[in-house]
């Protein structure tokens, strides 16, 4: 018995290891906090039937007609008409920015066809970039429409048979087939250069410090400037071979269609890969051990998977969560190469998003370089 | 002007000070031996004194630039070795001193590496990673890579510490032809006879400076008197002697017993009796470095409670 497991000698184990494991305190509010946080978090947060949409309504004639079947269609819930547009043109602007879900497109002649019964029609534009998100909307949609007809015209059978003539006509744009591939494959380049950058350019201090070379190289005159771009510059080589690989393998694996402009595409990369590894960096001027370091690397990774609109809708979750999601650069990144890679989106449409990125790298290089400590108090 | 000129350094950590109200001076050429116990304060005053820690209080000049405001100015014309190697190991030896060389803009750097590999003799172990070497080589390359961009002040924080007696020789023979050249040097050391081959030393215990001069001076402003005592169960004796009035120290160094005390007449007066015994005979020694030393030490403890 006490020859292969003694109780004394494993007691001394087991408080030893408590003792280390409370005094590393980041490692145990990692225990306790994160796992909470998470629960509510991500419990709250993510929705796989997203509700409110953003939309634009673009209606062509101002009749009561029309105006009973936006407001049917509203009450489903699944709508939420931020903009009436007034030509075809603004409405394709909004959507290609991300800025609406959907484009529901009332025509003219629309009250006519219902009163005289000749086959009204709808046509109602979805985002199907992401397929999840718009099939719980358009599934509700031709009952809805046509109740909400029927109520509007009275109750003869005649109408009720006039107005179920209604026609809408539903295109799911971008990605017709509902391929979810189209949707994750470029998502997955942001998620994969965030874990390998941020990860990588997190222990860039931290290393120095655990094998004593910290306290030389600040005895030497380099400034925190050089420091912190000789400690990410070298990871921006390592993204951009990972862009390419990441990128070859989506076409030729996936057959993900690329319509947008690749500069413009690879120009937008190097500015979120530039906030990573500046993200990464200010990380290591927190902690104190590598292993420090990735714990904040994994604590930043797991909600900016789940509440970036990689996983799951963004557009889905309460306002809150979307507060939070909007502070990860991941979120940022994911509109713009969602938009350039598979709307074809251009400058103009992206510029918004990738100011927002290059606001991250202002940031993140500022808190390090408000951490960094040129002595070692 | 002085290479250092520090004044009333200060040094906090939560409620600990660790460097109280030091004041240093090292004229130019100077090689100065700093000493004290271990967790004495020497090793932050070096990095107060190189730019690597602000101090809470005090003000002073290294090579002329402000401690306070010009750290960047005062590491590019200071050289310092750090108490544990700290080169990267899984660098090669001449990877290591391009890096050096390139921080300090040497150039061209090549020639400033190739002539700091031939004077070290690693020019055909160039390329073997600097975690590969030796205790004794890795110091020899820590010096040469602290010295190639020429520093005129040179801090050495424990720099022979588990290094071989005659690696330590040949370390102190270059120290001094560097002084030869102008260089100042700094160096903290725990060995007497190091001590003995500065040109001043500086004795600090508990954050306190507590005496500087020359070896002698030290020894004689300390004020003590040593009595060699010689004879048969020297153990016995010296546990009898250690409760006597005036005694201080004893401590066996080969067959005799240095007996210390700072009030050599009553010192005098306990010793007496000894040479009445058989085999057992007194005479005046000479107090050692390490004699004011330990009784340094034993002071500023009782300070300290």
């Amino acid at each position: 018995m006490s020859r292969i497991l003694d109780f004394g000698r494993l007691s001394a184990l087991l408080v030893k290891e408590f003792i280390q494991m409370r005094r590393d305190r980041i490692t145990f509010g990692m225990m306790l906090g994160v796992p909470l946080m998470q629960l509510v978090l991500f419990g709250f947060a993510i929705n796989n039937d997203p509700k409110a949409l953003p939309a634009a309504l673009l209606a062509l004639s101002q009749d009561h007609y029309s105006r009973a079947v936006v407001s049917a269609l509203e009450n489903t819930g699944y709508y939420r008409f931020d903009h009436i547009v007034r030509t075809a043109g603004e409405a394709e602007a909004l959507m290609a920015s991300g800025e609406v879900v959907f484009v529901v497109t009332i025509p003219s002649d629309f009250a006519r066809r219902v009163d005289r019964g000749q086959n009204p029609e709808i046509l109602i534009e979805a985002d199907a970039t992401d397929p999840s998100v718009a099939s719980g909307a358009i599934s509700t949609l031709g009952t809805v429409a046509s109740q909400a007809l029927v109520r509007e015209r009275g109750t003869s059978p005649d109408a009720a048979e006039q107005a179920a003539q209604l026609q809408v006509v539903v295109h799911r744009r971008y990605n017709p087939e509902g391929i979810s591939q189209y949707n994750i494959v470029p998502g997955l380049l942001g998620v994969i250069l965030q874990m390998t950058m941020v990860m990588m350019t997190s222990i860039a201090l931290t290393r120095e410090r655990e094998r004593g070379t910290m306290e030389n190289l600040l005895a030497m005159p380099a400034t925190p400037l050089e420091i912190m771009l000789g400690k990410v510059l070298p990871y921006l080589v390592v993204g951009a071979v990972q862009v390419a690989v990441i990128l070859g393998a989506s076409k030729a694996l996936f057959g993900i269609p690329f319509v947008g402009s690749v500069i413009l595409l690879l120009f937008a990369v190097l500015i979120f890969v530039s906030a990573l590894v500046l993200l990464g960096y200010s990380f290591s001027t927190f902690a104190r051990t590598q292993m420090q370091a990735l714990q904040l690397t994994v604590f930043f990774f797991l909600p900016s998977i789940l509440l970036s609109g990689f996983m799951f809708p963004f557009r889905g979750m309460p306002d809150w969560a979307q507060w939070i999601g909007e502070t990860f650069p991941l979120t940022h990144f994911l509109r713009v190469i969602r938009a350039v890679m598979l709307k074809g989106a251009a400058l103009p449409e992206v510029a918004f998003e990738m100011g927002i990125l290059a606001l991250f790298i202002l940031i993140y290089a500022g808190i390090a370089l408000l951490r960094f400590r040129r002595t070692l108090d | 002007m002085n290479a250092i000129d520090v004044h009333g350094l200060v040094k906090r950590y939560g409620d600990k000070t660790v460097v109280n109200d030091v004041s240093m001076t090292v004229r130019k050429g100077e090689i100065v031996g700093f000493l004290g116990p271990n967790g004495s304060g020497k090793t932050t005053t070096i990095r107060i004194m190189c730019g690597l820690l602000t101090p809470d209080e005090g003000h002073g000049t290294v090579l002329g630039y402000d401690l306070r405001r010009e750290g960047l100015l005062i590491k590019r014309e200071v050289g310092y070795m750090t108490q544990r190697f700290s080169f990267y190991e899984d660098l090669t030896i001449a990877e290591n001193l391009a890096f050096v060389a390139r921080l300090y803009k040497l150039s061209p750097v090549k020639d400033y590496v190739d002539r700091t590999l031939a004077d070290l003799g690693l020019s055909s172990r160039r390329n073997q990673l600097a975690g590969t070497l030796s205790g004794g080589w890795k110091q020899r390359l820590a010096l040469a890579a602290c010295i190639m961009h020429k520093p005129k002040l040179l801090m050495l924080d424990e720099p022979t510490a588990g290094v071989d007696p005659k690696a330590r020789r040949d370390f102190w023979d270059e120290i001094h032809y560097l002084a030869g050249d102008g260089l100042t040097v700094l160096v903290s050391t725990h060995y007497m006879d190091e001590a003995e081959r500065c040109h001043r030393i500086s004795y600090i215990s508990y954050g306190t400076m507590l005496a500087t001069g020359t070896v002698d001076e030290v020894v004689r402003d300390a004020g003590l008197t040593t009595y060699l005592v010689d004879g048969p169960k020297l153990e016995r004796l010296a546990k009898e002697l250690r409760d006597r009035p005036g005694v201080e120290q004893v401590a066996p160094f080969g067959a005799s017993l240095h007996v210390v005390g700072s009030d050599e007449a009553l010192l005098k007066s306990s010793l007496a009796d000894l040479s009445t015994r058989e085999g057992v005979s007194v005479r005046r020694g000479e107090t050692s470095l390490e004699d004011v030393f330990i009784q340094f030490m034993a002071k500023s403890k009782d300070n300290m409670q």
